[in-house]
């Protein structure tokens, strides 16, 4: 088998790749088309937003002023910080640093528990007001008819965000064990960069949705 | 060296024994056939719901199931055929086999991630199927809103198995493009591309832009019936058409992702036993790419009657005839490619023939379709389930058996059985075309779609409609029947049965594990067929 199996650096490639470089481009391409299926699912949300915040306008703008802000950008500090931490990991796989790896992913994950820790609040704040999703929905303060939406959507948008960010915090702990385990070495950094990828995006996602939905009111 | 063992018929059957080597395979070519197997098996279930519908509809009037169970009967019909069988049939069944090995590749580019592909579908099947026991589903495939909000039963889980099963697609078509992309063999360059690669690479497209549009659909729908979101319900101001335009913004692509693929197998099947260069190849691996393109902006002549509007109604509709540009040049260069060819009439070229005249058919018919005025009167009538009909089973079943007995010598190592083949070719032929033309004209005179009974003067028809679904299941039975005893019976089948040029037919039959026994490589573009002399014809029965 010796002239199937190259060995690079202490990294052996998979069988039906010519070297590591061409798999780990090919896994590269692989991520950013799954990023692609990411965008196509929540551009389907956004599309929903748009076309009701173009019907009911003064609704949206009513609605979103319930909404706490300070805990959005502070939710947004922390997820930005997030993606310079996860940078900093990648990098450190890259020199094959182990301890920085780790140090990186676990000040990201610290991170993404202080996100959903701020969630947290702002779900719980909002369910005592009875500011539920649609048919849920039992506030009387907020007097629009159609309100109900706005939170349907906050919810339904936000709270697929947030299945993302735990998504993203199973995968650092798997990245946190394949580095205790020397996994990944300078040779060989492929899933370290690709979570890094897909973190990227869930900020990215978050920077949208922010705006969108704090800041209308 | 590794291939010593080749020499003494090592294969990818035989690479490793028992069940758990075929459960725990990476490898393309068995994840491929445990597809085909399981498909099948969703064919048989979906095909006997379809006897049932037939029966029912055999005479006017209640015949064998009431209203209610009815519903649920076509509904597990489409659900199965749709999500289960004609999606993943030609993609990620022969697919998987075939396309490795046309590009010259050991294996797909993820194969871990091909084999949780496989799996993800059948957790999403069998979650999709547990709604038989539950209670069961009365939607329609297409789960409407606001009925499918409020009607009880197991609604979720049918849902959510279709949502699972989104997954597999997605992570198929990702599979592919990579594959295709990274793993060519030397000198395979994109002008050298079979077509059947070229029309997987566009329905790869489709599955992963179209695909998460129906995840996230589905996934509302979950919520609208679990948390009352409402985005779809009208009673807390949702707006029911919109969980229309997110459908079809899937399913319209969704049918391209069923009919793009025996388009590809077609393109290797006519040029193989016509004996000519395919004629039009940049035109046709093309046109594959203008119809994916196209699919993502007629989804709207599903919604004519909506009321989505007039200038919507006109925009799609012109945009919706533009598919059949494409579609014709596609036609035209197949047709082109047999004239003064050397034809032999062999089973799959038959097949591939019958698609020829179904899938006309079924193309042109979308046109009437496409066409507002008539559309508003053809709406929801037998005449619309014709068409797709023609079109998905005279299309891409067609193309599946076109396929499966055109790679069946590669697959197995022997020759299926040619007057069998060719038997049930002849009686799915006649049974599709007595089945489903008869609905045609009663659609036409009004017989409304997804009613367990009808008027008295459509009672001919449907009668000949039953007697014709009798028909096609024979054909089918019979074609099982045929490859099953072609693996005992068939005689040895050499490399390269059908000398067809294309890669897969440059390594043993079947293949050994890592597919070839020295790399391939490719100096020519795989069309380069001449007529050969002392060909028998092949008479076709």
């Amino acid at each position: 088998m010796s002239s199937t199996h190259i060995t690079t650096g202490g990294y052996q490639h998979a069988h039906h790749y010519k070297s590591a470089g061409d798999e780990f481009e090919a896994s590269k391409q692989g991520m950013w088309l799954f990023m692609v299926t990411e965008v196509l699912m929540f551009g389907g949300l956004f599309v929903a937003y748009t076309m009701f915040r173009a019907m009911y306008p003064e609704m949206f703008h009513e609605a979103s002023k319930h909404l706490a802000v300070n805990l959005g950008l502070t939710n947004t500090i922390i997820l930005i910080t997030s993606s310079l931490t996860m940078v900093l990991a990648v990098i450190a796989s890259q020199k094959g640093q182990k301890g920085r790896i780790l140090l990186h992913l676990g000040l990201t994950f610290l991170l993404s528990c202080g996100f959903l820790v701020v969630k947290y609040f702002e779900y719980s704040g909002k369910i005592h007001h009875g500011i539920l999703p649609g048919g849920l929905f039992t506030n009387t303060e907020i007097t629009h008819p159609k309100a109900p939406l706005f939170f349907s959507l906050y919810y339904v948008m936000t709270g697929i965000h947030a299945f993302h960010v735990i998504v993203g915090m199973g995968l650092m702990v798997w990245l946190a064990v394949r580095t205790m385990r020397n996994e990944f070495s300078p040779a060989f950094y492929t899933p370290v960069e690709l979570v890094g990828f897909y973190w990227h995006f869930v900020d990215m996602v978050w920077i949208f949705l922010f705006p969108l939905m704090y800041l209308v009111g | 060296m590794a291939h010593t063992a080749v020499a003494h018929g090592d294969n990818y059957l035989n690479h490793s024994h028992g069940m758990m080597s075929w459960l725990k395979t990476l490898d393309h070519k068995r994840i491929g056939l445990m597809y085909l197997f399981t498909v099948l098996g969703y064919f048989l279930i979906g095909g006997l719901f379809a006897l049932l519908i037939r029966l029912e509809l055999m005479f006017p009037g209640q015949t064998l199931i009431d209203p209610n169970t009815y519903n649920k009967v076509f509904t597990y019909h489409g659900a199965i055929m749709v999500f289960m069988v004609i999606i993943p049939a030609i993609p990620a069944a022969l697919g998987n086999f075939v396309l490795p090995m046309m590009l010259g590749a050991k294996d797909v580019a993820f194969p871990r991630l091909n084999l949780a592909s496989y799996y993800i579908y059948v957790f999403g099947a069998l979650f999709a199927t547990s709604a038989l026991f539950f209670g069961g589903a009365d939607t329609g495939w297409t789960f409407y809103t606001p009925y499918s909000i409020r009607t009880s039963g197991a609604v979720i889980s049918v849902i959510f198995g279709a949502f699972i099963m989104g997954f597999s697609s997605i992570l198929t078509g990702l599979n592919f493009i990579v594959t295709i992309h990274k793993l060519r063999a030397p000198g395979l360059s994109w002008a050298r591309l079979p077509l059947f690669i070229w029309a997987s690479y566009a329905t790869s497209i489709i599955q992963i832009l179209a695909t998460p549009v129906l995840a996230i659909t589905l996934l509302l729908l979950i919520f609208e019936r679990v948390f009352q979101v409402g985005i779809f319900d009208p009673k807390i101001g949702g707006d029911p058409v919109l969980f229309q335009h997110f459908f079809w913004f899937y399913s319209h692509p969704a049918v391209y992702i069923m009919i793009l693929p025996p388009m590809g197998v077609i393109s290797e099947v006519i040029p193989v036993f016509s004996r000519k260069p395919i004629f039009g190849y940049k035109a046709i691996a093309y046109s594959s790419f203008g119809i994916a393109l196209i699919a993502f902006v007629v989804w709207g002549h599903h919604l004519f009657v909506s009321g989505q509007g007039e200038l919507a109604n006109f925009v799609f509709s012109l945009l919706t005839m533009l598919v059949a540009v494409p579609t014709g040049v596609k036609v035209f260069s197949w047709v082109g490619t047999m004239y003064k060819g050397s034809i032999r009439l062999n089973a799959p070229m038959l097949y591939a023939l019958g698609f020829l005249q179904l899938f006309t058919i079924g193309g042109l018919t979308g046109v009437f379709l496409a066409t507002l005025a008539i559309d508003v009167h053809l709406t929801d009538t037998y005449f619309v389930i014709a068409h797709f009909h023609y079109v998905m089973v005279g299309g891409a079943l067609m193309g599946l058996l076109a396929g499966m007995h055109y790679w069946f010598p590669k697959m197995t190592g022997k020759m299926y059985l040619e007057k069998g083949a060719r038997i049930s070719f002849w009686w799915i032929l006649a049974g599709f075309n007595i089945t489903f033309f008869p609905q045609f004209i009663v659609g036409a005179q009004g017989m409304p779609r997804r009613y367990h009974d009808y008027l008295p003067e459509f009672s001919t028809l449907n009668l000949l409609s039953t007697v014709g679904s009798w028909f096609l299941a024979i054909g089918f039975f019979w074609a099982a029947i045929n490859l099953w005893r072609s693996l005992k019976l068939g005689e040895k089948a050499g490399d390269n049965p059908w000398n067809a040029l294309t890669l897969e037919w440059q390594s043993p039959s079947p293949p050994p594990h890592e597919n070839f026994l020295v790399e391939p490589v490719v100096t020519t573009w795989p069309y380069e067929y001449k007529a050969e002399a002392g060909l028998t014809p092949v008479r076709p029965w």
